[in-house]
């Protein structure tokens, strides 16, 4: 297709500086709102005019936590467009690297961002004094992780090696062992997760939602795949906007979405909600231990389905390299466009939630170009859940209403510096009678 | 007393600051002998007293200008920490666009409601004692720079083209694999990564001085490269670098 009809909006990582605005005039909340004020990085202008093999390098730059799912999202949808069918290898290849993205960020998180609030710290740093062995848990599985990815596609913030079709660099067999032996290892300190989490305790509010991942019947799904919904229904990639249904709102210069009702979330709670019969049995295991089913509608154990992750992607990884040892690791060439104009989706659920990329390629060049991000679609679930938390807590103090919120913001994983402890919360008028 | 160091973001990824943090992680004696004083990935706690400020992002708005100028006031040292902040990097893409087209492109009739203007490297702005080059930086490169300044040095970096680098890694050249390079005219330092994982260099490190732009270009379109193709090869990090260097000013 050649006239370009794509729906405008506003794609950032949203990072950055979030305010969260909360306003309760004679005890009733009048307004609670989380305001996302980004610089514009205008990805999807920049995309237009240039070869189509250079949109993954360009839209990894998107995020530096979610290089390669931004990379393998923007490497699908070229591949839609241009016709290109990778091979079982490529295929195994981007599975194994994504899990290394997925348990960087899932233990980044989950250490650095999440646990420091239940332990009452500011940041993981005093952590590192007073319970070196978490510390250095955390830093044992992201170094694994990030040199899981930087063998297989060169390094984890923007990979070099993924390009259209394959790969350009292949792990050898002794690589791929030695990785294997660390995941083998690492399940101690899997298991050393999910005992620190069970420790923790969560604040016990709920609400249910819409909850939408990409979804596969043999498989839990990261790339690929359709949109599931728990309210029902999948669709195809390509309806994605059905899905997304973006809305400008005035208080955020990131778009709101909203599928079957005022909002859906995405991320790791999503995913385990719509995907838990496919975990391996370990994490299955693991999420019994933790005490978490499907559905489970507290937002806050999104960092618990993210352990729940962390032990499946471990798993899968183990079960990847030997499938990779097994049928022998050949260096081949990417496989080729069959034409060189076309239409494609692609979307990736990475650690935050679905992504979806969509360009609209002419003659080998990209002409129109639409991303969705996860956190993108997130925004009004969270504000949704603030507004239904707040009325609950008003008797607290301000600071700890602050807190409240900031960890339930947290929770969902929103680009990371959102997620660390900058928000800025501003109380329109006092609330708290102390 | 150790040296009180603080780091910043403007417009970036950042993946530099990422990569600060997995190498503070993986050299926790860097912590022993600085004190970092506000960090906004990694803690809560923020002091404006630093004498080392490490600044991530280009300047892409107006407002920005304020906040990086006050850093340079407070600062004795200013360290540009990646292509965005050392290039303006890839957000400098659009520069070469007319921006009324790129703003509406993304946002349509809300074109207006979000402040922005050609991105610009640090440099352009304030006064930058040293760069980290890359995109991310290298971990390596990090460590060195905090080691010469700790020594009262600035950072040093090659000024070198990447080529030498990759030949002393024993790739084969890009371009006798049938593909293209920026190696010739890029800035060397992160090993020639690309090339050693088969990917041709983006220059993401910025330019050597005095890079012979001609000759690249006669080489990309020897190798069937359009003058489009050549013109975003070169502006997918070297955008403002080469407008300065023709003298063209943003649309
Ligand atoms: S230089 Fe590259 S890695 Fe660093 S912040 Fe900018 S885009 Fe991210
Ligand atoms: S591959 Fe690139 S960097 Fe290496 S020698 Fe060739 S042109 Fe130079
Ligand atoms: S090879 Fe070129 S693009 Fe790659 S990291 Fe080095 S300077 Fe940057």
């Amino acid at each position: 297709m050649s006239t370009l009809k794509v729906d405008v909006h506003h794609v950032t990582r949203v990072e950055g500086h979030g305010n969260i605005v909360v306003d309760v005039e004679n005890g009733e909340l009048t307004q609670c709102d989380l305001q996302i004020v980004e610089t514009p990085r205008f990805f999807e202008a920049m995309l237009r005019g240039r070869a189509y093999d250079e949109a993954s390098h360009i839209t990894s730059r998107i995020c530096g936590i979610c290089a390669v799912g931004h990379a393998t999202a923007s490497l699908r949808a070229t591949e839609q467009a241009l016709g290109v069918t990778p091979s079982l290898q490529t295929t195994l290849l981007r599975k194994l690297n994504f899990h290394g993205e997925i348990l960087d960020s899932h233990v980044l998180h989950i250490y650095m961002l999440v646990a420091p609030d239940y332990l009452g710290l500011g940041s993981v740093i005093p952590l590192a004094k007073s319970a070196p062995d978490i510390v250095l848990r955390a830093l044992r599985m992201k170094q694994l992780a990030g040199d899981l990815c930087a063998t297989l596609c060169g390094r984890h913030t923007h990979p070099i090696s993924m390009t259209v079709g394959g790969f350009t660099q292949f792990p050898k067999p002794a690589e791929l062992r030695a990785l294997r032996e660390r995941l083998v290892a690492s399940r101690a300190d899997c298991d050393a997760t999910i005992q620190l989490l069970q420790g923790l305790e969560f604040p016990a509010f709920e609400r249910d939602t819409e909850y939408v991942a990409l979804h596969r019947d043999d498989e839990y799904c990261f790339i690929d795949g359709s949109i599931a919904s728990s309210d029902g229904g999948i669709r195809p990639l390509a309806e994605y906007r059905e899905v997304t249904n973006e809305t400008i709102v005035a208080h955020s210069s990131a778009k709101h979405t909203r599928h079957r009702r005022e909002s859906y979330m995405v991320g790791a709670l999503a995913r385990f909600n719509i995907n838990y019969d496919r975990l391996h049995p370990r994490a299955q295991a693991a999420a019994e231990a933790l005490g978490l089913r499907p559905k489970t509608i507290n937002p806050y154990l999104n960092a618990a389905a993210q352990a729940v992750e962390v032990v499946h992607c471990t798993e899968d990884a183990i079960l990847l390299i030997d499938q990779l040892l097994d049928q022998g690791i050949k260096p081949e060439a990417p496989a080729a466009p069959t034409r060189m104009s076309g239409e494609g989706v692609g979307a990736a659920d990475v650690p935050r939630g679905t992504l979806f990329h969509h360009y609209w390629i002419e003659g080998g060049t990209i002409v129109g170009a639409n991303c969705i991000i996860p956190t993108g679609q997130n925004l009004a679930n969270i504000e949704l859940d603030m507004r239904a938390l707040v009325p609950g807590i008003l008797d607290r103090t301000q600071q700890e209403i602050t807190l409240a919120l900031e960890m339930l913001v947290r929770a969902y994983d929103p680009c990371i510096s959102c997620s660390t402890h900058m928000l800025d919360v501003k109380f329109v008028k006092a609330v708290g009678a102390r | 007393m150790n040296p009180k160091v603080a780091f910043f973001e403007f417009t970036s990824c950042e993946g530099c600051q990422l990569t600060v943090l997995d190498t503070l992680q993986r050299h926790p004696e860097l912590l022993e002998v600085i004190e970092i004083v506000q960090f906004r990935e990694a803690m809560t706690e923020r002091s404006d007293d630093y004498r080392i400020a490490f600044i991530e992002g280009s300047c892409t708005r107006p407002s920005d200008e304020a906040k990086i100028r006050e850093i340079r006031k407070q600062a004795q040292i200013v360290i540009a920490v990646g292509a965005c902040a050392h290039l303006g990097g890839i957000n400098a893409i659009r520069n070469r666009m007319p921006l009324d087209d790129v703003r509406e492109y993304v946002y349509g009739e809300k074109k207006d409601w979000f402040e922005t203007y050609p991105a610009r490297p640090l440099s352009a702005v304030i006064k930058v004692d040293a760069v980290i080059p890359g995109c991310p930086i290298d971990r390596d490169e990090f460590v060195m720079a905090v080691t010469h300044l700790l020594q009262g040095r600035m950072p040093a970096i090659p000024d070198y083209p990447l080529c030498i680098e990759c030949k002393l890694t024993e790739n084969v050249c890009m371009f006798l694999r049938g593909q293209t390079c920026l190696g010739p005219i890029t800035r060397a330092g992160c090993d020639a990564i690309c090339p050693s994982c088969g990917q041709g260099c983006e220059g993401c490190r910025g330019l050597i001085p005095s890079p012979n732009l001609g000759a690249i270009k006669e080489a990309l379109r020897e190798r069937g490269m359009t003058e489009e193709q050549i013109d975003a090869r070169l502006s997918l990090f070297l955008t403002y670098q080469t407008m300065q260097m023709e003298g063209v000013t943003p649309a």
